[in-house]
């Protein structure tokens, strides 16, 4: 019974990095630009979510709402800004910038708010489940961040497939100088795709600071984790990204009941397996697409 | 508007390897090198330990630039690497008293060795993705030192006088510690010069620029590409031991630091100019004149250097080698090749 809770659990931790790995796979497709501050960006987001409230003073859920705002803006800014002079064939400089602004940002944070574990305190829905038989049992909050990326994914496909912008997205991520012929404006395009993934980072980031403690080098866990989300479940499909974020969560909890500790080496050792013989991941969409 | 163009008769041509300027750099490498290794006879001991850390950076900056700037393997996960051989160090001279000299080759050779397999899984990514797989397997490295319990399963771990430096007076082990560094850095710098004087440096860089036309002509790119990576895995390995050599002790969360012995590097050679011959060289002046200053500040150091590193890596690419080549272009060591044409 343990392994079927473990199995469980993992099933649901593995919705958290599906919202992880959400923002990272959504610039890749439609940028091609992998963003290595990605973790640290979500890490910021719960930060800013323990400063928003305790400033405003309003609880930590309206907090979250705006930091989302806050962070979409501050992805269209900073894709306008900066990430968009990376772009191009050579992978070289989106790497290094993304890089060093996840640096930068993780140890502005530790200069900020020093190195102390923090974690946003969303009360008793935190501790509570549901009973499914003497064994089992489902936390609450779990279960919500699973819905939530659930959620999530389905307003990118919607997005994606029924609006013009995904239509614009989708033009541009197959082919940026047709696009462009077509009248789309690819930078501001660009910037808007990753007001998005900000946002989706922020929210990640949110769920991520309140099921555990977190403290500014947190980020690179997150990115870590959302990386081998989207290659477990294959590059350019956005339901593989939840298919890999369970796998995922599923390898490290049955991993941790195997032995204690031994949950992120778990999770590691499937992901190198996937990589060894189904590079493409478990879900190919084929393509690099949406 | 273009130059008229020459019309070549007929003629022979030769092709030329150095240049005054490569001449000249060359001349002042061997002067520094020279300068650097008499040093400890008249300089002051606390320089002398800057110097050590100096040079393992740009022993280290020396090879990330060799496999991001040169062969196209941007790989954020040399702090693997540095890992694994401080344990090695750690064993061969703490628990099986092996002169840690010998352990520092031995562990080059170990990591050399260990990141075959590694490219096995990392060669199946590319670009950003790439970077990450290198992340994650410096990860599993770290993971899996930390599971084994005879390790010391993360405590601090010391090297101590009694093991370790058994045989060594403090001053003689502060001395060859000093020269075990400087030679790492000189060795670096030679290494990354003769295999870009070599075919397979041309084969590399053609690689890097573009894999399909470099297939076309011949070029085995897979195994071009792991040749670099064995070499950089070997060479940081080393510089990897002597770093915990200097500071004998190890611990997990050090040893694995991807700040310490990843970023930095980055932001080092970023700022020098990656892919250049003299941007490492710069970028360790660079990187020792901000930790002087910030030297109660580690934080304050990343965050100044990361942000530099970022802007130049977004608006200005070849960093301060490419800002000085734009006022006046020069060479420091002979790798270029020109053709000439005979004289009549």
């Amino acid at each position: 019974m343990d392994w079927v809770n473990a199995v469980i659990q993992g099933i649901l931790t593995g919705g958290l990095y599906a919202l992880f790995a959400t923002g990272l796979s959504l610039a890749f497709g439609v940028m091609r630009f992998v963003n290595l501050a990605h973790g640290d960006l979500a890490i910021l987001a719960a930060y800013l979510t323990l400063s928003t409230s305790a400033v405003v003073g309003v609880g930590y859920w309206p907090s979250m709402v705006i930091v989302v705002l806050v962070m979409f803006v501050v992805g269209y800014v900073g894709q306008r800004g900066l990430f968009n002079f990376t772009l191009g064939e050579d992978p070289l400089p989106g790497i290094l910038v993304s890089f060093g602004v996840g640096i930068v940002i993780q140890n502005a944070l530790q200069e900020h708010y020093t190195a102390t574990d923090r974690s946003i305190d969303l009360g008793p829905i935190l501790t509570d489940s549901v009973t499914i038989t003497d064994d089992i049992s489902i936390g609450l909050f779990p279960l919500l961040t699973l819905a939530v990326a659930v959620v999530v994914l389905i307003a990118l496909q919607l997005l994606f497939s029924r609006t013009s912008i995904g239509r614009a997205f989708r033009a541009t991520a197959d082919d940026p100088q047709t696009a462009q012929l077509m009248g789309i404006n690819d930078k501001r395009l660009y910037g808007v795709a990753m007001a998005i993934a900000f946002a989706a980072v922020a929210l990640a980031g949110f769920f991520r600071g309140a099921r555990t403690s977190f403290s500014p080098s947190s980020g690179g866990g997150i990115l870590l984790f959302a990386f081998e989300a989207v290659v477990i479940g294959g590059l350019g499909s956005l339901w593989g990204t939840l298919v890999g974020g369970i796998v995922l969560g599923v390898a490290q909890g049955v991993g941790n009941q195997a032995s204690i500790g031994w949950d992120l080496l778990a999770g590691h050792l499937v992901f190198l397996f996937v990589l060894l013989v189904r590079p493409r991941g478990l879900v190919s969409a084929g393509g690099r697409g949406l | 508007m273009t130059q008229p163009v020459e019309t070549i008769e007929q003629g022979r041509f030769h092709v030329v390897r150095t240049s005054t300027g490569s001449t000249v750099g060359t001349g002042l490498a061997i002067v520094a090198t020279v300068f650097f290794a008499l040093f400890p006879l008249w300089g002051s001991d606390s320089t002398q330990l800057t110097l050590v850390q100096i040079f393992y950076y740009l022993s280290l900056a020396q090879m990330w630039n060799l496999l991001a700037g040169y062969a196209g393997l941007v790989t954020v996960g040399q702090q693997g690497f540095v890992g694994v051989a401080a344990y090695t160090l750690f064993v061969l001279s703490e628990r099986h008293n092996v002169d840690p000299f010998v352990a520092i080759v031995l562990a080059g050779v170990l990591v050399a060795a260990l990141s075959i397999p590694v490219a096995l899984f990392a060669f199946r990514l590319q670009g950003g993705y790439f970077a990450i797989g290198t992340w994650v397997i410096a990860e599993v490295f770290r993971l899996a030192t930390l599971r084994i319990e005879s390790l010391g399963a993360g405590n601090v771990q010391s090297l101590t006088v009694k093991n370790t430096f058994a045989g060594y007076s403090l001053e003689s082990r502060r001395d060859l510690i000093y020269w075990a560094s400087l030679g790492l850095a000189v060795g670096a710098t030679l290494i990354v010069v003769l295999i870009l004087r070599s075919r397979r440096g041309l084969a590399m860089q053609a690689a890097r620029d573009s894999e399909l036309g470099a297939r076309c002509l011949g070029v085995n790119v897979r195994n071009t590409k792991l040749l670099m990576w064995v070499i950089a895995a070997l060479w940081t390995g080393a510089t990897g031991a002597l770093i915990h050599l200097n500071s004998s002790t190890v611990t997990n969360q050090d040893a694995f630091s991807v700040l310490s012995w990843t970023a930095l590097v980055v932001f080092i050679v970023v700022i020098g100019g990656v892919g250049s011959q003299i941007g490492p060289i710069i970028g360790v002046v660079i990187f020792w004149f901000i930790t002087d200053r910030f030297e109660d500040s580690d934080t304050w150091r990343f965050i100044i250097l990361g942000s530099v590193a970022v802007v130049m890596a977004a608006v200005a690419r070849s960093g301060i080698d490419g800002l000085l080549q734009r006022i006046h272009p020069f060479e420091i060591f002979p790798v270029r090749r020109r053709l000439r044409q005979d004289a009549p």
